[in-house]
């Protein structure tokens, strides 16, 4: 079978930094990494090929410093890697990205063999939409599994499979068709250590590298910025609240009376809420 | 992200003047899609319905409900409750196919309804079955989709203006769906105050056909299995919330957290740092890209409060900060700010608040 995994390369936003003057993001110096909610993604596609064969493709749109996180997939043992790298592809919204990953993984069909699942994260950490999966899948009439907890049965001969889905007030066990895309939550497994032989095929392996043109992208104006309907008016730090946190100073008073003394005198009715709330418990 | 280069950039199109294609200009009201599962409406669906009678009182235009479910009197009701939250009229697409929420039907029944009736603004929670619908239909619709937002307002031009945090919450930005309808946007729960019902006469319903057969929806459910109730964590409800962050020092410390929370019949909850290094569990994580929560207290402890966490707790009638750097972000925030280290501040603070709201709790203990 073949799977296609798309990850996304992101800054690690733990270390991300803002301009304190021009509040832009000061983006030199971050370092990047595959997008966590991914490498959910790419285990469940590994698991799957090491189970039943075949071969996983890695695909992502990015920057060409975005092969490093390809080259990160395949040590953990994915078979192969597309970039798709072009400056039309900059600036793109969730409808712009879709639009240029379902190309491409039209192409990747075409030329690899047709696949029977895509997988993805159910997020970034940056972008935190959740929309692109969903917008994959609809543009490629895929059938469409989000907020994945669990991958069971897979019959390649009678071409389902059966999942278990996070729903709000408990789990979905879902039966569906291939060709599907599937959305994997957090801590649904663990990525392994990739092997040594890993390590090295990864090293001299190359990555496939697309532009918009070499994916087949036929409508270039669908792509990045003049192809997506929402635009980012303004960027902003939030507002400061008026007034800064009262602080309670104890001196010699024991902190955690003075904290408490502090809480009820802003707000005496909260003592009688907390009462009886302890009281419930 | 674009970057900044020869490249126009999203700041060089915002001056784009908004010139709406002529199709689009029939599209009018804001809707609000109500999410119903199992016989239960999600309150984040109420919660919108709050904010979207904001957007159409501004606008002068309807408020409308739209209401997915099966061929029975809960979807009926729901719809009828949706007036008493502000709805001036609802669509009812109902059939038993939509028993349950499969993305195949759902995106079907709420497109044909877009595409019949014609809002200019569509808001759904951004819930698991918000964000696999949303992404669906927009996609289907080819319309602009802003997630997970934290303010909505109309722009003196009409426009939506919906703003949301970026760069993994360091930032908040404002986006705009400029020439396509409808804007479709989605809001997580709690973020948006819940409005009180009001007593008023049932308006108009319509009723729109689904169009489908069992055999057209490829997708089956096979089984659902409900939460246990001790798994579920009702943290964005919760009326008093402690969290922990990394000032905490180690994951062991996570308990004093948790002590102090049964202290208060709280509920616990941690920053995203805890729940990346495994401190704690994914469901116990506030912020944007976890919990919102609008508790009446709210004690955050070795939480330096980042943009991504303050969107999260914003609501809360009062802040408690411990932290021991007096410059935290938490503190430009929060109402009441103590600077000391939390790991030492939380068992006292547990021992005096079971003192001071309890007298006979340790005769309790005792027992």
């Amino acid at each position: 079978m073949h799977i296609i995994v798309c990850i996304k390369q992101v800054p690690d936003s733990a270390q991300i930094r803002v301009h304190p003057v021009t509040n832009t993001i000061m983006r030199q110096g971050v370092p990047t990494i595959i997008n966590p909610y991914d490498l959910f993604a790419l285990e469940a596609a590994l698991a799957l090929r090491d189970k039943l064969g075949g071969e996983v493709t890695v695909l992502t749109m990015g920057p060409p410093s975005a092969e490093d996180s390809l080259r990160k997939a395949l040590t953990f043992g994915a078979d192969r890697a597309v970039l798709l790298t072009d400056r039309f592809f900059a600036g793109a919204d969730t409808l712009a990205t879709t639009y240029a990953l379902a190309t491409a993984i039209r192409k990747i069909n075409d030329v690899y063999g047709a696949a029977d699942i895509v997988f993805t994260g159910k997020q970034t950490i940056d972008g935190d939409t959740a929309q692109v999966g969903p917008g994959i899948a609809k543009r490629l009439g895929l059938l469409q599994l989000t907020y994945v907890s669990k991958v069971g049965s897979l019959d390649l001969t009678a071409r389902t499979i059966d999942v278990e889905r996070r729903s709000e007030g408990g789990v979905q066990v879902l039966r569906t068709r291939l060709p599907c895309l599937v959305t994997m939550l957090e801590a649904s497994n663990e990525i392994r250590r990739g092997t040594m032989a890993d390590a090295l095929r990864a090293a001299r392996a190359e990555v496939v590298k697309w532009s918009a043109q070499d994916a087949g992208v036929e409508d270039i104006s669908k792509c990045g910025l003049r192809g997506s309907p929402t635009i980012v008016k303004r960027v902003f730090a939030p507002p400061a609240r008026a007034e800064r946190a009262s602080m309670v100073e104890f001196g010699q008073e024991p902190p955690a009376d003075a904290l408490i003394k502090a809480i009820f005198a802003r707000q005496p009715k909260l003592e009688a809420d907390l009462a009886e709330l302890a009281r419930g418990y | 992200m674009s970057e900044v280069g020869k490249t126009p950039t999203p700041a060089g199109r915002a001056g784009t003047k908004k010139e709406l294609p002529e199709h689009f200009k029939a599209y009018k009201h804001v809707w609000v899609f109500i999410e119903q599962e199992r016989g239960q409406v999600h309150p984040v669906s109420w919660e919108l319905m709050g904010a979207g009678r904001k957007l159409a009182d501004k606008l002068k235009v309807d408020l409308a409900a739209v209401v997915i479910g099966p061929n029975a009197e809960v979807t009926t009701q729901t719809a009828a409750e949706s007036f008493r939250y502000g709805a001036d009229l609802a669509y009812v697409v109902a059939d038993d196919i939509l028993s349950d929420y499969r993305n195949e039907s759902y995106t079907k029944a709420l497109t044909d309804v877009v595409n019949t009736y014609k809002p200019e603004i569509l808001l759904l929670g951004a819930t698991t079955l918000g964000r696999d619908l949303a992404g669906s239909v927009a996609t289907t619709l080819l319309t602009g989709l802003t997630a997970d937002c934290t303010e909505l307002d109309v722009d003196t031009d009409g426009s939506l203006a919906a703003t949301r945090p970026t760069f993994g919450g360091s930032l908040l930005c404002t986006i705009y769906t400029l020439n396509y309808r409808p804007q479709m946007a989605t809001v997580r729960p709690r973020v948006m105050s819940m409005p009180e019902p009001v007593e008023r006469p049932v308006g108009r319903i319509v009723f729109h056909p689904l169009g489908l057969v069992e055999d057209d929806i490829v997708t089956k459910v096979l089984s659902f299995m409900p939460d246990r109730d001790s798994a579920k964590s009702n943290l964005a409800y919760a009326d008093v919330v402690v969290a922990g962050g990394l000032g905490l020092g180690s994951p062991e410390n996570f308990q004093l957290v948790r002590q102090l929370a049964a202290v208060l019949g709280a509920d616990y909850g941690c920053s995203r740092p805890l729940v990346q290094k495994g401190w704690a569990p994914a469901d116990r994580q506030i912020g944007q890209t976890g919990k919102t929560i609008r508790p009446k207290l709210y004690i955050a402890a070795g939480i330096s409060g980042a943009i991504q966490h303050r969107v999260g707790v914003e609501g809360a009638d009062m802040i408690v900060a411990i932290n021991t750097d007096k410059n935290a972000p938490i503190f430009d925030f929060a109402h009441v700010g103590i600077v000391t280290d939390a790991i030492r501040l939380l068992p006292a603070l547990t021992e005096a608040f079971r003192a001071r709201l309890s007298p006979h709790s340790r005769d309790r203990m005792a027992s």
